[in-house]
């Protein structure tokens, strides 16, 4: 026997330290992935753990199923589990549960813990944070709660592994569900549930209850239309209240826990949670009214630095050592095509990928700090107000600010965000928000086309006004947008915000590094693939044309570089762009673009810039003809400062030109990465091609009318 | 309503109540299997700088809910 192979499930509560004892359980070898047909995250993992009594390896494969206080399927994250514990057939249906109880609160955690024994399937009760529960005065009785409950209770404290080995001797059991049912689910309903059972072949009474309360919820059985109508039917002959039975079935639960833990918890005289004290003067200071929102600002403005100024050092190695490595492999390959495609396409794009981990990997030391610290569900409190009105949540404010810095990671963090409308809403308009991507387009174009003027008697400058106005007028246009999608969005299960807050506690480093490395191998593979193939296409695009224009163009540029003709490779250069299909696309689509001011040239920019926002700039100088220093921007500015109206005379980029194209940039969603990312975290295409969709049109209507009010 | 039965969110910080009943059927059952049962007392613990939401220690722990939704949680605040 050396291929067992045993399912187990990880459920608990919230903050029960569940994930802890995953990632102890399973360190690196963990996978993430979407359930099937749904965005919640599924993470599992392996382990492999030497059975010393039947002295073989046994392999253990762990999923983490998303925190929750019941088995009742209301929201998305609660169907999950619900579907893969009372439906057999699911791919991830267990053949054990660990049920993770939070020690300091065993009441609410056995309700839970009842609800899976009642299923019938194999359980494990492993009760977590026994340090804080000893601290507290409390002793609990594990032999006669195990006795009672009639499966393995395991005391762990999982920050420390205290008890690990327990868990795992439990893992290898053979465990038998205890015959009687924790509460007789048969007495609310007893026609329904016996009718139910025999017509659908049901584990337990439970699993049998559990449909009648929820069949409309539940993925696996609502596939079979005729015993759905045959479930209505029943339901309706019997007058069966769903609401009335689950809060029967709570109040029962309740009920037979009280009596149990009488039994089964001893608390010392004199004895204080210690713990809650604590959090509740730290509370004091981080809920206060003035404290609270300069120390949360002050947090705020520590990821900020960490995002924009200590992102810049690693990003600018992963930048000059891709250059080398470009330039390494460009003598190696002969040169052509083939060389030019990896070079300019693939490595391009690889670049253009690990070039965001630096900033990833920053933002979500912080993220897990703070979760795991408890901080945030204190900022959820204090920002709820505010952001409620505009559909979003209070957590909405971490990715909305890390939004500045850059998108990608902004919308990794919105996981954090529990209501599947308020993640969806955040998701969408955080890229509005003005990222540092766009911060060169905004520096070309603000010094031409403002003057260098103070205002306010020489304190302000009115360069620098302008471009703080634009990174106001995103964020206004973010919680707009956010405002409208919140009325026109239909509810998909109703929004409340009743959410525990933990005690404070340090955070566990473990889980720190394990979620820095997870969100980096999600974006590096799964958003990474999408940005790279983007890459190369836009390559193709602005390197290859069609017709002999193009290829003559080719072989004259060709000459030009072995004659070392400089001004002659640069113009020659500008021409071939021109005549590339993307060339000739930003031609195609100038007569849409010209009631917003814009030439084909800008036209060609606009195309470029999808791979990221701020190659406008090489763009333009590629289109300028200055040549490949790409850098030297004040060059790229004479020139196009330079530039004659073809119709009108004067000077092309007039103030008109200059506030629409920065509306434009400021809006339009330009920026392959990001779509990917909210392609993966949103499961589907749907959603980016309609934030490209509604930022597009955002974009050119705005551009339109300040051109037109302009000029 | 019964003399001495208040909505949650009519107390003010620092006062304290039983849970009566609850006039909403979704927080109702969020509640419920959150261990906030008909009996359990409920101390208001602090209210969010912009008055909203408010945090209340009930059944072990301490829970964040808007003011509208403690609106439809009955308290009885005497005899006590």
């Amino acid at each position: 026997m050396q291929n067992s192979r045993i399912k187990i499930s990880l459920i608990g509560n919230p903050n029960s330290g569940k994930s802890t004892l995953f990632n102890r359980l399973t360190g690196l070898n963990q996978k993430i992935a979407n359930f099937p047909g749904v965005t919640v995250e599924k993470k599992s993992g392996t382990c492999s753990l030497y059975d010393t009594e039947n002295q073989k390896v046994v392999r253990f494969e762990i999923t983490d199923l998303p925190g929750t206080y019941s088995l009742y399927p209301k929201t998305l994250e609660e169907q999950v589990p619900f579907n893969i514990l009372c439906d057999p057939a699911n791919d991830s249906h267990p053949d054990k549960v660990i049920v993770i109880a939070d020690g300091t609160n065993l009441k609410r955690s056995l309700f839970l813990c009842s609800q899976v024994i009642d299923l019938k399937i194999p359980t494990i009760l492993v009760i977590n944070m026994m340090d804080m529960v000893r601290k507290n005065g409390v002793e609990i009785d594990f032999l006669s709660l195990s006795k009672e409950l009639g499966i393995p209770v395991v005391p762990v404290t999982s920050i420390s592994g205290e008890g690990m080995e327990d868990v795992k001797k439990a893992m290898f059991k053979d465990i038998v569900p205890p015959e009687d049912d924790f509460i007789d689910s048969k007495q609310f309903a007893p026609e329904v549930v016996e009718r139910i059972r025999s017509s659908v072949k049901m584990n337990s009474n439970y699993a049998a209850f559990q449909v009648a309360n929820n069949f409309e919820s539940i993925g696996f059985f609502n596939a079979n239309s005729d015993r759905l109508t045959s479930i209505r039917r029943l339901l309706q002959e019997h007058e069966f209240d769903p609401v009335r039975m689950q809060a029967s079935e709570t109040l029962e639960r309740y009920k037979v826990i009280t009596v149990m833990l009488k039994d089964v918890l001893h608390t010392k005289v004199g004895s204080t949670a210690a713990d809650r004290a604590f959090t509740r003067k730290i509370d004091d200071i981080l809920t206060h009214r003035l404290w609270g929102y300069l120390i949360f600002m002050f947090v705020l403005f520590m990821i900020f630095q960490a995002i924009f100024a200590w992102a810049t050092l690693p990003m600018d190695l992963v930048d000059s050592s891709f250059a080398g490595l470009s330039k390494w492999v460009g003598e190696q390959l002969p040169p052509g095509v083939f060389s030019d495609l990896i070079v300019d396409g693939v490595l391009a794009g690889l670049g253009g990928v690990i070039i965001f981990i630096p900033q990833i990997a920053l933002l979500f030391m912080f993220i897990a700090i703070l979760e795991d610290t408890g901080y945030m569900a204190r900022v959820s409190f204090m920002m709820d107000k505010l952001f409620r009105r505009v559909g979003l949540n209070g957590r909405s404010v971490i990715p909305l600010m890390s939004g500045v810095a850059c998108a990608v990671p902004a919308i990794l963090s919105t996981r954090t965000i529990k209501s599947w409308k308020e993640r969806i809403i955040t998701i969408m308009v955080t890229p509005l928000m003005s990222c540092s991507a766009r911060l060169p387009v905004y520096a070309l174009l603000i010094a031409m086309v403002i003057p260098q003027r103070s205002l306010l008697f020489g304190t302000v400058n009115q360069q620098g006004v302008v471009l703080m106005s634009l990174y106001l007028i995103g964020f206004l246009a973010a919680l707009g947008s956010a405002l409208i999608m919140k009325t026109l969005m239909k509810e998909k299960d109703r929004s409340f915000f009743i959410m525990e807050m933990p005690v404070y506690r340090m955070p566990r480093w473990r889980n720190v590094v394990l979620t820095i490395i997870e969100k980096v191998r999600i974006f590096v593979f799964d958003a990474g693939k999408v940005i790279v193939a983007i890459s190369v296409i836009l390559w193709a695009l602005s390197t290859t044309g069609p017709g002999a224009a193009f290829q003559d163009v080719k072989e004259r540029l060709t000459l030009a570089q072995i004659e070392g003709d400089n001004e002659a490779v640069a113009n020659l250069e500008a021409e071939k762009l021109e005549k590339s299909f993307a060339g000739l696309t930003g031609k195609a689509i100038e007569p849409v673009i010209e009631p917003l001011g814009f030439d084909w040239k800008i036209g060609i920019a606009l195309i470029t810039s999808f791979a990221a926002r701020e190659v406008f700039v090489g763009t333009m100088s590629t289109i300028y003809s200055v040549g490949n220093t790409g850098e030297d921007v004040a060059t790229v500015r004479q020139k196009m400062m330079a530039e004659v109206h073809p119709v009108k005379g004067g000077p092309m980029y007039t103030l008109a030109v200059g506030w629409s194209l920065m509306l434009f940039y400021a809006f339009s969603m330009q920026c392959m990465s990001t779509m990917a990312v909210v392609r993966r975290e949103t499961g589907s295409w749907k959603w980016p091609f309609f934030q490209f969709a509604f930022m597009g049109l955002l974009a050119y209507f705005s551009s339109l009318l300040v051109y037109q009010l302009l000029s | 309503m019964p003399e001495g039965i208040t909505p949650l969110s009519r107390l003010k910080k620092g006062q304290f109540g039983l849970i009566d009943s609850f006039t909403d059927e979704t927080i109702k059952l969020k509640l419920l299997e959150m261990g906030c049962l008909p009996g359990e007392k409920v101390v208001v613990l602090r209210f969010a700088p912009m008055g909203d939401p408010m945090a209340v220690t009930v059944a072990d722990s301490v829970l964040s809910i808007r003011i509208d939704e403690a609106e439809s949680v009955l308290v009885k605040m005497d005899a006590l």
